[in-house]
């Protein structure tokens, strides 16, 4: 009994960690264009279901989950560059709060466009027969799908950080979230970096959404939780900040996983009640810095 | 137009009533008219937040279902008989939810704001829908019956759509004043000085976080109503009534009508309601007409119907 229990844990800590991985990508994307441009993006979840329908249109088209997986997130990506040139850049000069507003009337847009197209009942998304079925990972099996999503957001992060780090536009994008205006200063044009990283992070929300796709599905409504769980996701682990992104959107989804666990009953809950005991603890979040973009 | 509006400026409360005594019988139904009245006091509300102090909340739904919830469960599982008393009960619940959630969601300031409310509605909604015993869960509250009004030792009974109307524009237009003697308070116009430059305010010397604080419930005590009257009016308390879409639904009102002014928020209200009846009569797609009406608003029109008219309310 108390074997197959503690397996079962196991389980649920690797569950939790494919739910983290999850947040982790849409919080990140979150996380940079806040720290860059002070927007919430709040339609970022609408962008994250898009990612799941596109994926499934592409795989339906060419029958290559490898093509849907690449090509829906760049897809988003591109869309996310529309979004920030023609309806963000407009709005850049007026109070932080009119992005977040308009994202949000955006967001009732796409999601109602979704719903158009691929009607009210979800979609389900097949992942490919490689991927099919579990690995025996000794104490455990768990579905190889779902070590493949934690080994996706693994490289992602990974190829991000580096990108970041290493690159001369990532040590743009750096700088511009300190200092927009000594960043202009400088001679760059902060205006493309801003587009560039809206584009960016459109499209790890998009590589979120075709990633959960085939654990659960795809419908029109699927983006509305997962953005306020993402919301106190940048919360927890401080705005603006990538690590706390990554920390705090692992944590979240162990919190959650395990909770669904031990009380499904509070498992909806047991997210927001993390946020609370964090802000009262440490209001500027896990990784934040205090007054930084306030 | 400037002198009718300084004028209506000036004695606004008494404009309300005379505006709202006609209205039913110009609209093309009442049950209309009692809404925009309702769903106007709601947005009143949040624009004393959003409009006049400066702060972006998402999550107004937590207190407009509170004061639903609160009125609803006094009548239907308490067995209260005093509607006096139900109504009071909502609004208690709006007000120690609007202090505690503002204690918390104030911590910070600026855009962590509007995600904080957002995120403790939520956390509402789902307890909401949990807590079936109380709130009926999924189904929502139902067996909501309305006691007559007693006022003066009389009774009235509040049956017929049009006494229910008289007797919201009563509760409503009383809100109103307190409104209207809240913003020409020095208290109102350090919350103006709060949105104008934070800052500033602070280097005046003023307790920030605490004006904010009353602020906020002040904001829960209005929305509370609001949702109180709701349940009046539908005898039922849908889950919906905490769910995110209808503190969405309040911020499109509040921009419809104009952020800041003090009629917008009724002008938006009715704005909403209207096209809402119209849209929804020729197609399924309404939040896809709403949202494009509303982004059409940030973009272009941010001052609204109400602030665009009467040219007020310079920029923010």
């Amino acid at each position: 009994m108390a074997d197959v229990s503690l397996a079962a844990l196991a389980a649920q800590v690797f569950t939790g960690l494919v739910l983290g991985g999850i947040f982790v990508l849409l919080a990140i994307g979150l996380s940079l264009i806040f720290g860059l441009m002070t927007v919430v993006n709040f339609s970022h979840g609408a962008l994250y279901m898009l990612g799941a329908y596109f994926g499934f249109v592409l795989l339906t088209r060419t029958g290559s989950f490898l093509a849907a997986l690449v090509l829906a997130p760049l897809l988003v990506g591109v869309l996310g560059l529309a979004i920030e040139r023609f309806l963000i850049r407009p709005l850049y000069g007026r109070s932080p709060d009119d992005p977040l507003l308009l994202t949000f009337g955006l967001s009732l847009v796409i999601v109602e466009v979704a719903r158009l197209i691929w009607g009210k009942i979800g979609l389900t998304l097949d992942p490919p027969r490689a991927l099919g079925g579990a690995v025996n990972l000794g104490f455990t099996y768990f579905p190889t799908y779902r070590l493949f999503v934690i080994g996706v957001t693994a490289l992602v992060l990974v190829g991000l950080w580096l990108f970041l780090e290493k690159t001369n536009v990532g040590l743009v994008i750096r700088a511009g979230s300190r200092d927009p205006l000594m960043v202009r200063a400088l001679g760059f044009d902060v205006g493309r970096i801003w587009f560039l990283v809206f584009g960016i992070g459109a499209g790890l929300a998009g590589l979120a959404g075709i990633l959960a796709g085939p654990m659960r599905g795809a419908y029109a409504e699927m983006g509305v939780t997962i953005i306020i769980e993402s919301f106190v996701v940048v919360v927890v682990g401080g705005m603006g900040s990538l690590v706390g992104a990554v920390v705090s959107g692992l944590l979240i989804g162990q919190v959650v996983s395990l909770t669904t666990f031990f009380a499904p009953k509070l498992a909806e809950i047991v997210v927001f009640i993390t946020m609370a005991i964090v802000l009262l603890l440490r209001p500027s979040g896990l990784f934040g810095e205090a007054g930084l973009l306030e | 137009m400037n002198a009718l509006a300084a004028w209506a400026g000036r004695h606004s409360v008494l404009c309300f009533f005379v505006v709202f005594a006609v209205f039913p019988w110009v609209v093309p139904y009442k049950a209309l008219a009692t809404q925009v009245l309702i769903y106007g006091l709601f947005a009143l509300g949040f624009n004393l937040l959003y409009g006049y102090t400066g702060l972006l909340s998402f999550g107004s739904a937590a207190y407009w279902g509170l004061g639903a919830y609160g009125t609803g469960i006094a009548l239907a599982k308490l067995k209260v008989t005093s509607l006096w008393l139900a109504l009071g009960i909502g609004l208690g619940a709006a007000l120690l939810g609007g202090a505690v959630v503002g204690f918390f969601c104030l911590r910070r300031r600026g855009i962590y704001f509007a995600m904080l409310t957002l995120a403790f509605a939520q956390l509402l909604y789902f307890s909401g829908f949990h807590l079936a015993d109380w709130t009926g869960g999924d189904d929502g509250l139902r067996g909501i019956t309305v006691p007559p009004a007693g006022l003066f030792g009389l009774h009235l009974s509040l049956d017929r759509s049009v006494a229910f109307y008289y007797f919201t524009l009563a509760v409503v237009g009383l809100a109103v004043a307190v409104l209207k003697r809240i913003l020409d308070s020095p208290f109102g116009a350090v919350l103006q000085a709060i949105r104008e430059n934070t800052d500033r305010a602070i280097a005046c010397g003023y307790d920030i976080a605490r004006i904010k604080h009353l602020s906020f419930v002040f904001y829960a005590l209005f929305c509370g109503l609001a949702g109180a009257l709701d349940a009046l009016r539908l005898t039922v308390v849908p889950i919906e009534s905490l769910h995110w879409s209808t503190s969405g639904q309040v911020v499109i009102m509040t921009l419809l009508g104009g952020a800041g002014t003090f009629f917008g928020p009724f002008v938006g209200a009715g704005a909403f309601l209207v096209l809402e009846d119209l849209i929804s009569a020729r197609t399924e797609s309404w939040p896809l007409a709403i949202g494009l009406i509303f982004m059409a608003f940030v973009l272009f029109l941010p001052k609204g119907i109400w602030g665009t008219l009467i040219g007020g309310f310079h920029g923010r």
